[in-house]
């Protein structure tokens, strides 16, 4: 009850309120609700989406630009040349078209797994936990049982049941949603329990908000960095994913992604021939374009945990205090006691 | 020497302390801070959020983190075997110095209690550290004699933090301060959360400890009403400078200083008259013109 | 004009520990009146039972048993549709009432357009910036597009009294208003309530456990312990002559610089020994039993 807020330990986080004071003060105009969910551009963010752009840009216009990826040639595993910049298949396809091509597949299913997967975890996680009571119940339950299922075994059981010509890129972009959401629905309903008994939250409702838009309005914003970076997890997931199943033969059939790829290079014995132009780039896209959603994770953590920007901020001020008092420190033991003038120029 | 005498000896000195927070643009947190706390003295340090009171207490022990850093001036502590320059100390010598002659009790710090082990063995980790000869029986014998001190049934001494109410929480962490036998405390806000009669046991307690133990305090906290019963002098401070320092029944009295007078005000008395207080008709715009301000 | 009449007021929680269950009664037959135009402040120390009868004043809790009867001036019951509209609450942590993400204007627009006070964008805004003039933010153009981490405590804190006045609200629980804000400007925010009151009527409950702010601030006390009313009159009488030991303990607990060097004279009292089960009250001018229907509260020793 008697509580007061903490006012005084002298710690990062209060300097860093008292920046972002003096930048108020100095006549900024007050930033958005929605700018402030924006990560601060660092070189390690800049990279993560300097990746995901390139990646994004090939899997979407690469494929205007390169031939049929399925047209054979007589002129089976050639190397990367003027022709064919990454070389050719055992059967002479182009393996950069394929790549292009395979770009755009994985990205496809990426995305859908991921919104899929989102949509799911945050209906179960958020409705579930500002309800309460019996509906949380069942919800975690629910939530439980999907996360103890073994995913991969699942996913091969069921592209196994469902005949190849029937295995399209939704089916599997399903199989591979339902067995991904329940890790982040854990996440979200934590989060959201927190939020949930916030003061602003009660506030709302006593004034008379309805229950969907004091979850829309009020609690989900403050969840958005975290909805933000499960969704980056689940698009990584759902392209590993992805991978791996193409890679044993149960992938989409009717499409390609960077998993067929990587599986025809198996099938076509690309590694003990060395033909590394076969399997090293798809591999690479997908070590690529999963660092910088990772990179771009991180990013995103720092505003969900502001104390990890202002330790990163206060690093190089603490640095200098350090040093500064240092030296007043050594000055006042040279003098016997009495710090000199000079030392506290230097100080200054 | 009696007691009284002894009142009078300065036991820390302040010199023109200086603290700033090395942001982009530096704030000076303390300004030329100057004060004597003398022997077995409670002194109060009142102020509001902000004001610098606590970055004065964490730089006098020298807690302060960076980007806070002493800008200027001299701690000095006048123990009984000499004094010792608080800033020229080395990080060993200023470990030994911290707890075995000033402790702290933090705000907040019956929080700061280590959930997952036992008073006793806290309290042994503590005397441990400084006076690594100790035996078994001289550990539980002094651990005991604290937290008789402070009015804990020692059997408490197998309980967990989670099993103690804040009040007791709070007097074990007291418990600690005194472990060593410091000559100064520094207690920040070390009331705030509690209710107010467990709050009235705890000074009552801090009382009368100083009265037999004879340690000085250094008692921070924003409520000016409780500074005034338990303490013989008061600093008041604002934006980092000491604007007060006068005895407590002159500062009540007789204050100077306008932001005291303020202070004082802001405290309807519980029985006395209503001042200037509520269904005056005075209009509160006066009071948010200085919040800007502030 | 507004009141409210609570009677009986019972809440029970189960507490569950493995299989076993307890049974806590956190409010026990707690009866009081909120009439227009006065104050009544609710004193307890933290686990007495305050915030939960504000809790189901708000209805964010459901009461066990006993009524929560809410009146309108013509004597017809507001319903339940409407109750929002009349009780509102003013939070206790002003840096917590208020979302982050969302602007001042937001804040005090929700109850406005909710509770249908206003119908265009327009009038809307107008109306937020006179909300925000009336608890002296001004310029208010300048206030309501910032976001609450831009405002001081105290302002955020007017803030939150506009939002609670905004649906046109007659009762007002404001929950400890100013325990979290700084002493300099606490009595600011408890006169801009006292004008508030005055100038709307609004029946006023004031949850604290600041004794000195409920003696100057309402005009009749009500001390809650464990659960139980168990001293209750106008705010001088209680505070000045106190019956029960409890009201007396805390009298005596809290800091009066008009009596120094309190704090080594006396010794500590035994609070368990203290019992609930008497209720002085100083308008009867006698004892009564406590956790009991009113009705059938018989007068004690």
């Amino acid at each position: 009850m008697t509580n007061l807020k903490p006012t005084s330990e002298p710690s990062v986080a209060d300097s860093a309120e008292l920046l972002a004071e003096t930048s108020t003060e100095t006549g900024r105009r007050p930033r958005a609700g929605w700018r402030m969910l924006l990560p601060t551009m660092t070189p390690w963010l800049a990279i993560g989406l300097g990746l995901i752009i390139a990646i994004t840009l090939f899997g979407l216009i690469g494929p205007y630009f390169v031939g049929d990826p399925r047209a054979i040639r007589d002129m089976g595993l050639t190397g990367p040349s003027a022709e064919f910049w990454l070389g050719t298949t055992q059967t002479g396809q182009d393996v950069l078209a394929q790549l292009a091509y395979a770009t755009r597949g994985s990205l496809q299913i990426g995305v859908i797994v991921g919104l899929l997967a989102t949509a799911l975890s945050a209906f179960f996680g958020i409705y579930g936990a500002y309800r309460g009571r019996i509906v949380d119940e069942a919800f975690s339950l629910f939530t439980n049982v999907f996360l103890v299922i073994p995913g991969l075994p699942l996913v091969i059981v069921i592209s196994g049941f469902v005949p190849a010509e029937s295995r399209g890129l939704w089916t599997i972009a399903i199989v591979l949603a339902i067995t991904s959401w329940a890790g982040s629905a854990r996440v979200l309903r934590a989060q959201t329990l927190s939020v949930r008994n916030r003061d602003y939250v009660a506030a709302s409702q006593v004034s008379g908000e309805r229950p969907w838009r004091v979850i829309v309005v009020e609690i989900l914003p403050n969840l958005l960095p975290v909805i933000a970076s499960q969704f980056v997890f689940a698009v990584i997931a759902a392209i590993l994913g992805e991978a791996g199943l193409s890679f044993i033969g149960l992938g989409a059939s009717n499409s390609s992604t960077l998993g067929t790829m990587l599986f025809y290079a198996q099938n076509g014995f690309a590694l003990s021939l060395g033909a590394w132009w076969w399997f090293i780039p798809p591999g690479l896209i997908i070590a690529l374009f999963g660092t910088g959603l990772s990179l771009v994770n991180f990013s995103i953590d720092e505003i969900i945990n502001p104390k990890l920007k202002n330790l990163r901020l206060h690093r190089k001020r603490a640095r200098r205090a350090a040093r500064l008092e240092r030296e007043l420190a050594q000055a006042t033991r040279r003098n016997g006691g009495v710090p000199t003038q000079t030392a506290k120029e230097s100080a200054r | 020497m009696t007691a009284a005498d002894r009142r009078t000896e300065p036991v820390l000195t302040l010199d023109d302390l200086t603290v700033v927070y090395e942001t982009e643009q530096p704030v000076t947190a303390v300004k030329h801070a100057n004060l004597t706390l003398h022997r077995g003295e409670i002194l109060g340090l009142a102020g509001e959020s902000g004001c610098g009171k606590t970055t004065l207490a964490y730089a006098i022990n020298r807690l302060h983190r960076p980007p806070a850093r002493i800008a200027s001036g001299r701690i000095t502590f006048h123990g009984d075997d000499g004094d010792i320059d608080i800033l020229a100390l080395e990080d060993r010598e200023l470990r030994a110095f911290r707890w075995e002659r000033l402790s702290m009790v933090f705000q907040g710090a019956m929080n700061a209690l280590n959930p997952v082990t036992t008073v006793r063995a806290q309290l042994k980790d503590t005397l441990l550290a400084h006076r690594p000869r100790m035996s078994r029986k001289e550990i539980r014998e002094r651990s005991e004699d604290v937290l008789k001190r402070v009015g804990v049934d020692p059997r408490r001494l197998g309980s967990y933090p989670h099993e103690l109410s804040g009040g007791m929480r709070q007097r074990v962490m007291i418990a600690m301060a005194m472990l060593l036998e410091p000559q100064i405390m520094i207690m920040d806000e070390p009331t705030t959360a509690l209710d107010v009669v467990v709050q009235r046991d705890i000074l009552r307690e801090i009382v009368r400890l100083r009265d037999e133990l004879d340690f000085a305090v250094v008692f921070i906290t924003h409520d000016l009403p409780l500074l005034l019963e338990i303490s013989d002098r008061i600093a008041v401070m604002l934006e980092g400078e000491i604007v007060e320092l006068e005895t407590a029944d002159r500062l009540y009295r007789d204050a100077q200083h306008p932001y005291t007078r303020k202070l004082l005000g802001s405290f309807p008395s519980l029985s006395g008259e209503r001042g200037a207080f509520i269904r005056t008709g005075i209009d509160e715009t006066t009071d948010i013109l200085a919040e800007e301000r502030a | 004009m507004t009141s409210v009449k609570i009677t009986d007021l019972v809440k029970d929680y189960t507490l569950r520990a493995g299989l076993k269950r307890t049974r806590l009664r956190a409010v026990d037959h707690v009866s009081l009146e909120l009439t227009p135009g006065r104050t009544v402040a609710l004193v307890g120390e933290s686990g007495s039972g305050k915030s939960t009868i504000a809790k189901i004043l708000t209805r964010m809790e459901r009461p066990t048993s006993g009524t929560v009867d809410v009146r309108l001036d013509d004597g017809t019951t507001v319903s339940n549709a409407h109750y929002r509209r009349e009780v509102q609450m003013v939070f206790q942590d002003p840096f917590a009432s208020l979302n982050p993400f969302h602007s001042i204007e937001h804040h005090i627009a929700r109850p406005l357009k909710i509770h249908g006070r206003t119908r265009t964008q327009e009038d809307t805004r107008a109306r937020v910036l006179e909300m925000l003039e009336r608890v002296n933010l001004t310029p208010a153009e300048t206030i309501a597009p910032r976001r609450p981490h831009e405002l001081s405590g105290g302002q955020r804190q007017r803030v939150a009294i506009a939002r609670a006045l905004a649906p046109g609200a007659q009762v007002l629980i404001a929950d400890e208003p100013v325990s979290m804000l700084d002493v300099s400007i606490r009595l600011g925010v408890l006169n801009l309530l006292g004008r508030l009151q005055r100038e709307d009527q609004l029946a006023v409950l004031y949850i604290t456990h600041d004794l000195a702010t409920a003696r100057h601030f309402s005009d009749e006390i009500v001390v809650l312990y464990r659960g139980r009313v168990v001293e209750r009159g106008p705010s001088d009488a209680v505070i000045l002559d106190p019956h029960h030991d409890y009201t007396k303990l805390l009298a005596l607990a809290a800091p009066d610089p008009e009596r120094p060097g309190r704090v080594t004279s006396e010794a500590g009292v035994d609070r368990e020994a203290i019992d609930n089960s008497t209720c002085y009250d100083h308008f009867a001018g006698e004892w009564r039993e406590a956790g009991v229907p009113a009705a059938a509260a018989r007068t004690g020793a």
